[in-house]
């Protein structure tokens, strides 16, 4: 049951992912992300990181996405027939190789040592209350340095979208 | 395992029953019968069988058979794919969330044990949230493939407010969170069962602003923007005809009767009746035997249960058809000005209890 699961979302993630790149219409390879998205939400599941996979769902797939698509759709991008440029082309099946290998060994590495988890020595891996616990005491310092990184990030979105306003004036 | 699956199997039919088989016909009937009864009308009565027509619950039926009958239009411009993918999902969505709402406590039924949710998962509400935000394609899309300015333009206010309302919504239940110190839909039900732990007395401003960002979510009048009638013909389902057009529709009462079923769960003592504990149900209902007593309890929560989801239905409709719609700006100014900041407070003010008590 759980292979068969993991087939299914596997796959489905590749599939979603090929077609996103392929796809020339902006509307139609926005909704392929999403599918990843989703379908790397199912494998957060199957990995018993639910909350992951809820927090997966709520930003990526519901928050972010939408806006992309919402950008997309007021901009009306034009579906765009062109070449790819040969020299992007090698450099792209470069980091493709590259990204491959990378993702081979990651994939092979919980063969090479089966008791990853379980040696870590957490009964409740994965659930909400383990999690929360993690970041308010061990991870503490990088938990609030990415809280200040993303408040930076919003202060810096809401200046820059004012100075336009400003501007227009 | 067998018996997880034959339970598993049977609370899944129910709910798929009781959601689709008779809230999402008959909400259609109680919102005509609604609007008709508060605007002095008499409402819907003509159809009829034999002469009889039993206070027009046979407009349901006759309404399915008209859908159905009806063309199913695709406009020439639009994005076929999408177009047709759009109503699904927004429907599925609305389907599927109500699986973590538990209607009932934790029984021993013949040496097994009974939990009456569908999903009893450890992220919880968050769980709702999540697929709660996957609904805001179906609008987008549909106005988006559409091929109709109408539809674009409510496409695009859905979006907009749809993801400012998440966030606030997301904030409001913080403090129902950290009041009951769990995500668990079963455990906030089950910690409600003295009258005085009610989510309602412990949050009374959660609720209130819960309930706003709720129905606002669910784009009902007064916050109707994406489909306007008055400036939008109908906003993002302009070009739906036939049953896809149904989905939609279908989704926004599945949609009501989720948020009558968190409002419950959350806030109005999930299962209980005030003052009788679910063990005080079984020792009342031994003459029928243990399983027999167990048998009688959950249809007593379950009845408890949905009697309060109905009293919210209701409280929605009522809602619907008292209020104007709010202008654009409006919208955006309650969710970002006023219920989000009081959602904070609401978060602050519970911690600084917590702290103390």
């Amino acid at each position: 049951m759980e292979l068969l699961m993991f087939f299914i979302f596997g796959v489905g993630a590749v599939a979603f992912a090929l077609l996103m790149v392929t796809n020339k219409k902006p509307v139609n390879a926005a909704m392929c992300l999403i599918g990843v998205m989703f379908c790397l939400a199912g494998l957060y599941v199957l990995l018993n990181a639910h909350l992951i996979a809820a927090l997966q769902l709520i930003v990526y797939a519901g928050a972010v996405m939408v806006l992309f698509l919402f950008v997309i759709m007021l901009l009306n991008v034009e579906e765009k027939e062109g070449r790819l440029a040969v020299n992007i082309l090698v450099v792209q099946s470069v980091a493709a190789v590259v990204v491959g290998l990378v993702f081979l060994t990651v994939v092979n590495l919980p063969k090479t040592d089966a008791s990853f988890f379980a040696g870590m020595g957490i009964p409740d891996f994965g659930t909400t209350k383990a999690i929360g616990k993690m970041l308010f005491t061990e991870y503490l310092l990088p938990f609030e340095i990415a809280s200040i990184l993303l408040l930076a990030a919003i202060v810096g979105a809401v200046i820059l979208a004012k100075r336009r306003i400003d501007d227009a004036e | 395992m067998f018996a997880d699956m034959i339970e598993s199997v049977a609370k899944i039919l129910f709910i798929f029953t009781v959601n689709l088989g008779f809230f999402a016909p008959i909400l259609g009937w109680v919102e005509r019968k609604q609007s008709a009864l508060m605007q002095d009308r008499i409402g819907a009565n003509r159809a009829d069988v034999g002469g009889f027509t039993i206070i027009g619950l046979f407009h349901p039926i006759s309404d399915a058979i008209k859908v159905i009958m009806k063309e199913d239009f695709i406009p020439a411009g639009a994005e076929k794919l999408l177009h047709t993918l759009a109503p699904a999902i927004s429907l599925i969505p609305a389907i599927i969330t109500f699986a973590v709402v538990p209607f009932g406590g934790q029984y021993e039924l013949f040496g097994h044990h009974v939990n009456l949710v569908i999903a009893d998962l450890d992220v919880g509400i968050l769980y709702v949230f999540a697929f709660s935000g996957l609904a805001t394609y179906g609008v987008v899309l549909a106005g988006w493939a559409s091929r109709n300015n109408w539809s674009l333009i409510g496409g695009l206010r859905a979006s907009a407010q749809m993801l400012s309302y998440e966030v606030a919504m997301g904030l409001t239940v913080i403090g129902v969170m950290m009041v009951y110190g769990t995500l668990k839909l079963t455990e906030i039900g089950a910690m409600q069962e003295s009258l005085f732990h009610w989510g309602v007395f412990l949050q009374p401003l959660g609720f209130i602003l819960f309930f706003t960002c709720a129905v606002a979510e669910n784009k009902r009048a007064p916050f109707d923007m994406p489909e306007a009638e008055s400036e939008l013909v109908a906003g993002y389902f302009t070009e739906y005809s036939s049953f896809k057009f149904v989905m939609f529709w279908m989704g926004e009462f599945l949609e009501i009767v989720t948020i009558a079923g968190l409002v419950t769960t959350l806030f109005f003592g999930a299962w209980h009746i005030p003052f009788v504990s679910d063990s005080a149900l079984v020792s009342f209902f031994h003459f029928a035997g243990p399983n027999g007593a167990a048998v009688l309890a959950m249809l007593v929560n379950i009845t408890t249960f949905f009697v309060k989801v109905c009293f919210f239905i209701w409280l929605q409709m009522t809602i619907r058809w008292t209020l104007p719609r709010f202008r654009y700006d409006q919208v955006m100014k309650l969710c970002w000005k006023m219920i989000l900041p009081l959602s904070l407070v609401n978060i602050l003010i519970t911690g600084l209890v917590l702290l103390n008590g």
